[in-house]
């Protein structure tokens, strides 16, 4: 009886880690493919959102009569048209939200909490008359005070946000409310011992910017709701289920009543886990009786989506004079935005994860400020915490006269290492990547005048989670692999890939198609780098059932028993006793005859997919500095990381890459800058300088491949860990091209000027 | 809104004059379209210069160079003859905006659009640069350094528009250049703009220099100080360091999104001897 792969496969593959052409590739280049504004219904409506434009007030009334006496305007919502909800969390991507604040982000209650929250929307016959129709609605507020810094939230005497927010995690309770949602800790061993035995420790604070995803497709959908309630949504969205399921619950409907589908994206990044736009479009689509499209402009994206928080991160770590470190301990506070849940707990987790230390502590607060609520961005939580990490780490490195990768390699984690979060890691390439780094010739490249070079690593867990596959098996023999989880980084490729693999087919064979929420069961988002991983597993567990379908067809059309035949190559053989006994046949051939033998072949597969394994990157990189202007270029940067088994080497490479330029961006150039007003001043491209092609250099990239034995392929899930040592290595890098340090991002000119002349002026500069 | 595109001055004129501020004057279109689209702008009427040949055309006049207002910086690159002569002027306003931008964007929009950070102003004013302005009281040349008289304000009366920019004509040993200070490497706006335009004698003493900062004041300024700082020098480093003090010392900038004060004064003199050394090798070798 054969099956298909359940252990990283060893024998040789065809289809994966071939770099195959990308299915929906040319459709993207030449426009055909559809995104989320790309959907036209006949008598649509427009839909548009009024924002606060206060950081901070309580609504006193809303008045929409003039509004809906507009000619044109077929429908408005506020807060009235929304049930309030019970504090309920639930997870979001890798983040947890809770359906409380939920219905309050969508459409404010009782206050508004940031500038962008919406208070109403209008749908109206054209986007003139809704934005006249917006002007229209009278919002009387009571203005409060508002606090933007998560130092100045923390204060005692800081405005409040939520008057009901008690710290959790702190024994015994505090009695009064604060801005402080939660503290986390998580610890193993003995830091005062630990540090007790360090012959040198290096203690550092450290200030991170909020940054947004950086989507270049807006947020944007289209609803529509018949007359017996019957509902559809088309969304850019990474999980369809998920929007179904925030929706229906926010309007209080069954689930089976609502259709998502999921358009193209334009990039997500973890920005499109979570509802904006899509529960308001349903709302007016329903009371207008018409469908309503609704697409944020970019400066509503920045106002109001949710950017990765900014945060504060102290460090503390103490070694011997070998370098073996002897304690570790950091302590972070994360900006959740308006609402509490930011990934500050995976900032704790990860902060020291790619490291085998014995005594080690993080804690962790979740501060609310009067700002957009965070969501999820690449490895949410981890990029900040390590940055911290490994920076201190390298100066570390250079207070021991340790090469910065010898000291990384002397400590790290490697196969049985316990992670201060808890399990024992399986197989992790850690090691390989360090080792990997320190032979590259990048490495030891000749530096000149004012340049430096920096490296730093990174970690991120991965997760796997409940997936459906269904494959179809055609009357020609060709397969449809139906699937959940929306196409971001080329996922149709990879999974035609696995399923060509698992059944031994030509990839031409296989078409990858994206279901709507209706066909198939529950499949949770694209995120947590878990779609090739997970949707890998269901795809390769659906064709095993195809195999066994297959094999038994072909006994029933050969009269012998089911035992008796094998599945090889795409074809099923007779076997054992029977060898050679019947000419083998194909796909295709039981296909013609599937009507005959008991009906359509269709394999499906429905799991939670487990042991999914973390990813470890080093990242080298190069810049220069130009010290009369403080502004630094990237001259060279190479990114390793241990994909476990790179499925398509083309797309693991572009997400090594994609990673790198954001964390560039982060590290140099990309902030929120609010005036005193509590407005954000920089909402568009021009002013949030997110890194254009000319100022990165082409990224190198080094796949590692240290296969993920719970994996059918070996696979980890790659999409997350190339955002998290960017922004340490650059950092490093500048240190040492400057021979003084920054401590803040983003390292921008007038911060870098600012540096090199305290240092200039101390006399203290000595140049690497 | 309506869309209008007279072919002749005078109808333009004539139209403007009746529309008075209901009506916004239609160059390249690359910061006015943006701003219709973010509601900065709710004009009843749109006219559209380019279909007005004098508008479009570079020529050659008393020595000099003749620029329509609405010429697009992408014709400006491939005027060979331009490009000689005034290779800072065409550096400028070639930085206004990306490849595609540079289709349309003119140097004309970049004045009226009058913001400090205009990349092409402070390399006109550093040539010496006239405009020509026409109005309902006929045409007026001046100074281009008159028309901005601060962020989104000009000195233009209503019913008036920008014509045509006149460069004077070039002695031997002449050039100019143009630099700014970006935290990116494009797709950016001046956080400092430095224009410097040197005329060198036969030994190779500056005998004439103007140098003009942008993103520094409200307006592009003129810096004489800096200049003087160049005249009776062959530019050596002492004369480039007194000109780079000059040029700090003559910012007035403010603290925003784009850069700290502090920041654009000392940058200011960093970019502005940048610029004067490369006015300089250029007017050496010609």
């Amino acid at each position: 009886m054969a099956e298909a792969t359940t252990a990283p496969a060893k024998r040789k593959l065809k289809w994966v880690g071939k770099r195959a052409p990308r299915p929906d590739g040319v459709d993207k280049v030449t426009g055909r493919a559809k995104f989320g504004a790309d959907l036209f219904m006949s008598g649509q409506l427009v839909g548009k959102v009024l924002r606060s434009t206060l950081p901070h007030a309580r609504i006193k009334s809303i008045d929409i009569s003039k509004a809906l006496a507009l000619p044109g305007v077929k429908a408005i919502v506020t807060r009235d048209d929304f049930q309030d909800m019970a504090s309920e969390f639930v997870p979001a991507g890798e983040m947890m939200i809770n359906y409380k604040d939920v219905v309050r982000n969508i459409m404010a209650r009782e206050k508004v909490l940031y500038e962008g929250h919406p208070v109403a929307a209008v749908a109206a016959t054209n986007a003139a008359v809704a934005r006249q129709a917006l002007k229209l609605i009278k919002v009387e507020y009571e203005v409060l005070p508002h606090v933007i810094d998560v130092d100045e939230a923390m204060k005692p005497g800081a405005p409040l946000l939520h008057e009901d927010m008690i710290t959790q995690g702190v024994e015994p309770a505090p009695t009064k409310p604060s801005n402080v949602a939660k503290r986390v800790q998580f610890a193993v061993g003995d830091i005062e011992a630990g540090f007790k035995k360090a012959d040198v420790i290096v203690e550092r604070e450290y200030h991170t910017q909020p940054v947004h995803q950086g989507y270049i497709e807006p947020h944007a959908c289209i609803a529509s709701v018949s007359e017996d309630g019957q509902a559809d949504l088309w969304v850019t969205t990474q999980g369809h289920y998920v929007v179904r399921a925030h929706c229906a619950r926010l309007l209080g409907w069954d689930i089976s009543k609502l259709r998502v589908t999921a358009s193209e994206i334009g990039g997500g990044f973890g920005g499109k886990t979570v509802v904006y736009l899509e529960p308001v479009a349903l709302a007016l689509a329903k009371k207008a009786q018409r469908p309503v499209k609704m697409v944020m402009t970019r400066e509503e994206v920045f106002r109001a989506s949710g950017p990765a928080p900014g945060a504060w991160v102290k460090v503390k770590i103490g070694a011997t004079k070998d370098g073996r470190i002897t304690a570790a301990e950091a302590t972070m506070a994360y900006q959740a935005g308006a609402f509490q849940g930011s990934p500050v707990q995976m900032g704790c987790m990860c902060a020291f994860a790619p490291y085998d230390l014995e005594n080690v502590k993080t804690v962790g607060f979740d501060v609310v400020t009067n700002r957009p609520k965070v969501a999820a961005y690449r490895a949410p939580g981890a990029p900040i915490s390590e940055y911290a990490v490994e920076c201190a780490l390298d100066e570390l490195a250079d207070q021991l006269k340790i090469d910065p990768l010898d000291l990384r390699l002397k400590n790290a984690a490697k196969e049985g290492t316990r992670a201060v979060y808890g399990p024992k890691f399986g197989p992790i390439g850690m090691v390989e990547t360090l080792e990997a780094a320190k032979n590259h010739a990048h490495y030891t490249a000749k530096l000149g005048p004012n340049q430096g070079r920096g490296v730093a690593s990174g970690f991120w867990f991965n997760i796997g989670g409940e997936t459906c596959a269904s494959i179809n098996v055609n009357e020609d023999g060709t397969v449809s692999l139906i699937i959940g989880t929306p196409d971001i980084g080329g996922s149709r490729a990879s999974h035609a890939q696995m399923t060509a693999e698992s059944l031994g087919i030509d990839l031409s064979k296989v078409r990858t198609i994206i279901a709507d929420t209706s066909m198939l069961g529950y499949t949770f988002l694209t995120g947590g780098s878990r779609a090739t991983f997970a949707g890998g597993m269901a795809a390769n567990q659906a064709a095993g059932d195809v195999i066994k379908q297959l094999c038994s067809r072909a006994a029933k059309i050969w009269e012998i028993p089911e035992d008796a035949v094998a599945y090889e190559d795409g074809f099923v053989k007779p076997a054992g006793a029977n060898a050679g006994k019947f000419p083998a046949l194909s796909i295709a051939d039981i296909a013609k005859k599937a009507g005959k033998t008991g009906g359509p072949i269709v394999g499906h597969a429905q799991i939670n997919a487990q042991g999914a394994g973390p990813s470890l990157g080093t990242h080298i990189v190069d810049v220069e500095v130009d010290k009369e202007t403080g502004r630094v270029s990237v001259l060279r940067y190479t990114v390793i990381q241990d994909a476990g088994k790179a499925v398509h080497p083309s797309y693991v490479e572009g997400q090594f890459q994609g990673g790198a330029v954001q964390g560039i961006g982060w590290a140099l150039s990309e902030e929120y800058i609010y005036g005193a007003d509590g407005r954000m001043q920089n909402a568009g491209f021009l002013d949030y300088r997110m890194p254009v092609a000319s100022d990165v250099p082409m990224i190198d990239t080094v796949i590692v491949e240290v296969p993920n034995p719970r994996h059918p392929y070996g696979v980890r899930g790659i999409g997350e860990t190339p955002i998290v040592p960017p922004m340490a290595a650059i950092a490093n890098a500048i240190g040492h091209a400057l021979g003084t340090r920054l401590y803040e991002l983003p390292m921008s000119p007038p911060k870098v000027l600012k540096a090199i002349g305290q240092n200039e002026a101390k006399g203290q500069g000595r140049g690497h | 809104m309506r869309y209008e595109a007279p072919e002749t001055v005078d109808k333009a004129v004539a139209l403007l004059a009746s529309m008075g501020r209901k009506a916004r004057v239609l160059a390249g279109g690359t910061d006015l379209l943006v701003q219709l689209r973010a509601g900065v702008v709710e004009p009843e009427m749109m006219i559209d210069i380019k279909k007005i040949a004098e508008l479009r055309s570079i020529a050659r006049e008393a020595g000099g160079f003749r620029i329509g207002a609405a010429v697009a910086g992408a014709e400006i690159r491939e005027h060979a003859d331009l490009r000689k002569a005034w290779p800072g002027i065409c550096e400028a306003a070639n930085l206004i905006g990306s490849t595609q931008i540079q289709g349309r964007a003119s140097m004309g929009g970049n004045l009226c659009n009058a913001s400090p950070a205009a990349d092409s102003v402070p390399a006109l004013i550093a040539a010496g640069a006239k405009v020509t302005v026409v109005g309902p009281a006929g045409r007026r040349e001046v100074p281009v350094e008159s028309i901005a008289t601060g962020p989104g304000k000009t000195s233009l009366a209503d019913g008036e528009f920008v014509v045509s920019f006149l460069l004077p004509p070039r002695p031997a040993h002449a050039s100019d250049a143009y630099l700014r200070f970006i935290p990116r490497t494009e797709m950016d706006i001046a956080v400092v703009g430095a224009g410097v335009n040197v005329t060198l004698d036969a030994k190779g003493v500056v005998s004439a220099a103007r140098v003009s900062l942008g993103a520094v004041a409200p307006t592009a300024l003129v810096v004489e100080d800096a200049a003087k700082a160049l005249i009776g020098t062959k530019g050596e480093a002492a004369a480039l360091d007194a000109l780079a003090k000059a040029a700090s010392a003559a910012c007035r900038p403010i603290d925003d999104k784009r850069g700290t004060k502090e920041f654009r004064i000392q940058v200011a003199g960093v970019i502005a001897r940048r610029t004067a050394a490369k006015a300089l090798e250029r007017a050496r070798k010609v």
